[in-house]
């Protein structure tokens, strides 16, 4: 077990961890941010996707050691602001069934529209192949992405 | 015209459980909710409905939201009836409690089931703010009409909230009939009313069984046999209990069980045990040996599920005759959410958090587990991280519950990917022999089908009845207008834990049918769309669904460069669906771009919802056709997670376009009816290029 301090949705943050513990398990279990998930345990779902550093990040692969002194953002720190573009249009498209993969999803996106603010089709399915949706709202989530492009981008 | 609804008090009583006693306040509200209510002096005329004096309507929904848009859906209904305004209403999640009725979520029957009682809910509801706002004013409640969360005496144009009413409505005498409002009024149902449950779905807030925190809570991971009906023989957790943060290993029904102080703690306890397992008497089992077993059953006549004319003779007689056999592997289910289960269990009591399909079998199991009655088991509905027939088992429940037993503390236990693999229900795989006749004309005469395949009810309940398991035969009634039929069906053997998979035994019939369709319209020589809706004219769902499906996918119009069509139609839960896939078939890859759907289910309550469970429904039939199957060798499932068992992915969903056919008839079921054309549909669009049928899923292009 080890002090280990990172930047947290803007705040620093301290936990006390075995450095090998995935970040997905400290941010869900120690420090209570459920909203990232955990699918599959092995970086292939994207359900537990975060930002390390403002990289699209699979926080189930990715020991808690390697983002000390690092920026980490979670679905519950996407935006500073009350709703970010992302979960507006999300809400407009009706995208989520379930809603489990969401969070992976929505961070997945986010990253993509900061990179590139107006992806083509081909740009968008190809940055979010790797987030699985067993509800298939595939196409909503794709449509929203399009729609939050439209509308500026990811702030 | 308003159906006049004469209440049958015992059928209302059983939906809406104390109704008759709904005017004493307070009486069976749900302990939490007593004191606030009393004080707010809510009105209260049954189960499903509470209006407060400050004009909060809310509306208990007593089914599991998995995604299928329940928590809308079920409260849309109520509170069309209800005359409510919708921007008051607060969704409430019931607990289990028998007064609710059967709570179990499945078989596409949440709107089926609740449409007539949950109508009648609102009805009488309606019916006692008006008579309240009628005792007020002096006036004859006929001179009231209530809209929009309020009542109006129409000649004076008065107007009260049903919040100003709430105290005088229940002090109304329950109606003896009501009346239903005319479809053509509806103003809520056939909308696309916004999901409630969406918000909280994309900012983290959602709170699925995953997600549960209770005070003091422990976490679990429990290490099962990978062989079906293995036990453990011994094991060795010396190291397991040196480890950081675990708090104890216990022997439980299902495996052994780590017990610590985070999940991953947990986890890592399990991966140090040193276990030896019995493998018992499964170890040989494989699913290759399975097939062979199917084929040699299917050599010989089965049980006799349908059987009209004579196909045997027609068979023999007629001018054309094929015959082919299809087969379907074992599907997982594998929901985002991982099986997992909060579980409390103390002496004086039980409290269980589970994203359940099926409440009332996880309270039966800690009933027998623990020993304590019914009143002492609470069982929490969380959200569902999805569905499809999984949650509707309650094992992973009952890993909560024997682990928080046997640490005596709050635990939740979450499986990891590769354990949900390993232990699913698994979709049965089949085996479909099929023949059909045509006459000299080219017309069918003769058709029969024969399935096998392993119970599920066999599996979960017990020796069947005589042998007989007729949900084998699910689905394989065709509408077809063909004189001679003939279905039969062998229960085989199996040890494999089955179980029902979105459509269940539908996604093995509909793909057989329809690819044959497509077979004996290719030996006939004629399209097979018009080839299906010749024999679809006294099939007015079916014929419906079909042209619209055809019109909608420019059927007969030429397609791009290397694109084919197929189309297939399939009635399930309810419901009839037809889809037209567009296909290409590229350096042996098969490309799915887009689809059209058709869909007869009735009454739309919410169109959107009904276009998501649609998409959906072909997502997960698609990503099965393609690539989906589970195999098993030496009695265990060879796959781990989602490298090698593969679900569709973003870059591979195609365009879905959803019509839904105008009705007003009773609503069907819309989960699962989506799922059963879409592989047939796909697989008919490779025969038209490749002119080689599909016989076997997942597709496999041979060279």
């Amino acid at each position: 077990m080890a002090a280990i301090t990172f930047q947290l949705n803007g705040k620093s943050q301290t936990v006390d961890a075995d450095g090998a513990t995935p970040l997905l398990w400290v941010l869900r279990d120690t420090l209570a941010l459920t909203g990232t998930k955990f699918g599959c345990g092995m970086g292939l779902c994207g359900a537990c996707t975060v930002h390390v550093e403002g990289a699209a990040t699979r926080s189930c692969v990715t020991r808690v050691a390697d983002v000390a002194g690092k920026r980490v953002t979670t679905i519950e720190g996407l935006a500073a602001t009350p709703q970010h573009v992302l979960q507006k249009v999300w809400i407009e498209e009706e995208v989520p069934q379930c809603g489990y993969c969401q969070s992976g999803q929505i961070m997945t996106a986010a990253e993509l529209l900061r990179r590139k603010p107006h992806p083509t089709d081909a740009e968008i399915r190809e940055a979010m192949a790797a987030n699985l949706c067993r509800c298939g709202t595939y196409l909503r989530i794709h449509r929203a992405i399009k729609r939050a492009a439209a509308m500026g981008g990811a702030r | 015209m308003n159906p006049i609804v004469k209440v049958d008090r015992r059928d209302f009583l059983k939906v809406t459980g104390a109704a008759t006693t709904g005017l004493i306040l307070g009486l069976y509200l749900p302990q939490e909710l007593r004191a606030a209510a009393e004080e707010a002096a809510a009105f209260q005329p049954n189960v499903w409905i509470n209006i407060t004096p400050a004009d909060k309507v809310r509306i208990w929904v007593a089914k599991s939201e998995m995604g299928q848009g329940c928590r809308t859906g079920l409260p849309m209904i109520v509170a069309e009836e209800l005359e409510a305004d919708w921007k008051t209403v607060e969704v409430v999640p019931a607990v289990l409690d028998p007064k609710y009725g059967n709570q179990g979520t499945g078989g596409s029957r949440s709107v089926r089931s609740g449409f007539k009682p949950l109508r009648e809910a609102g009805a009488t509801a309606r019916a006692m703010l008006v008579a309240a706002a009628a005792e007020k004013w002096g006036v004859y409640p006929e001179s009231c009409s209530a809209r929009e969360g309020s009542v109006v005496h129409k000649p004076t144009g008065r107007k009260l909230r049903y919040g100003a009413l709430a105290v005088l409505a229940g002090k109304q005498a329950l109606p003896r009939q009501v009346t239903l409002k005319d479809p053509k009024d509806f103003r809520i149902i056939g909308t696309r009313v916004p999901r409630t449950d969406v918000p909280d779905k994309t900012d983290g807030k959602a709170e699925f069984g995953i997600d549960v925190r209770v005070p003091g809570m422990l976490y679990g991971s429990i290490a099962k046999c990978p062989v079906f009906g293995g036990k453990v023989k011994s094991f060795d957790a010396a190291r397991t209990k040196a480890m950081p943060g675990v708090k104890g290993v216990y022997q439980v029904p299902s495996g052994v069980a780590v017990v610590a102080d985070s999940y991953w703690q947990a986890l890592q306890g399990r991966n140090a045990l040193n276990i030896a397992w019995d493998e018992g008497p499964n170890a040989q089992v494989s699913s290759e040996g399975m097939r062979r077993q199917l084929a040699e059953l299917a050599q010989q006549p089965g049980i006799v599920a349908l059987n009209n004319g004579d196909a045997e003779q027609a068979l023999a007689a007629a001018a054309k005759k094929v015959e082919a056999v299809y087969e379907v592997p074992f599907l997982a289910h594998a929901c985002m959410e991982p099986m997992n289960c909060t579980a409390d269990v103390r002496a004086d009591g039980a409290e269980i958090w589970a994203p359940t399909q099926a409440p009332s079998w996880v309270q039966e199991y800690a009933m027998k587990a623990t020993g304590l009655p019914a009143s002492k088991v609470k069982v929490n509905i969380t959200l569902l991280g999805s569905g499809f027939g999984r949650r509707a088992m309650p094992d992973f429940s009952h890993d909560a519950v024997d682990v928080s037993q046997a640490a005596g503390a709050p635990v939740k236990v979450i499986w990891t990917r590769e354990d949900d693999i390993h232990h699913d229900f698994y979709r049965p795989l089949s085996y479909h022999r099929l023949s059909g006749g045509l006459d000299a004309a080219g017309n069918p005469v003769a058709w029969t089908h024969r399935v096998v395949a392993p119970s599920i009810s066999a599996y979960n309940f017990g020796p069947l009845k005589d042998g007989k398991d007729e949900s084998l035969a699910e689905g394989t009634a065709v509408a077809y207008a063909i004189p001679n039929l003939h279905v039969d069906y062998h229960v085989a053997e199996n040890i494999v834990p089955v179980g029902w998979w979105r459509s269940v035994y539908n996604t093995q019939t509909a793909y057989a049918n329809e690819c044959f369709m497509d077979e004996l319209a290719a030996a006939a020589g004629r399209d097979p769309y018009e080839f299906r809706l010749k024999l679809l004219q006294n099939a007015p769902a079916h014929k419906a669904v079909l042209e619209l499906a055809a019109e909608k996918a420019g059927w007969g119009k030429p397609l791009a460069q290397g694109r084919t069509r197929g189309i297939a139609v399939h009635d399930s839960f309810g419901s009839t669906v037809a889809e037209v896939a567009e296909v290409s078939v590229e350096s042996g890859a098969v490309k799915v771009h887009r689809v059209v759907c058709a869909v007869a289910c009735g009454i739309a309550i919410n169109p959107d919802s009904i276009e998501a469970q649609v998409q959906g429904a072909i997502a997960l039939g698609l990503g099965a056709a393609l690539k989906g199957e589970i195999t098993v060798e030496n009695g265990r499932v060879q796959q781990e997670n989602f490298n090698d068992y593969q679900v569709l992915a973003a870059d591979e969903m195609p365009e879905v376009e959803v019509h839904i056919v105008p009705s007003t008839q009773a609503p069907g079921g819309i989960g699962e009816p989506g799922t059963p054309p879409i592989a047939p549909a796909v697989c008919n669009a490779i025969f038209a290029a490749t002119r080689k049928p599909v016989r076997r899923l997942p597709i496999r292009l041979s060279a």
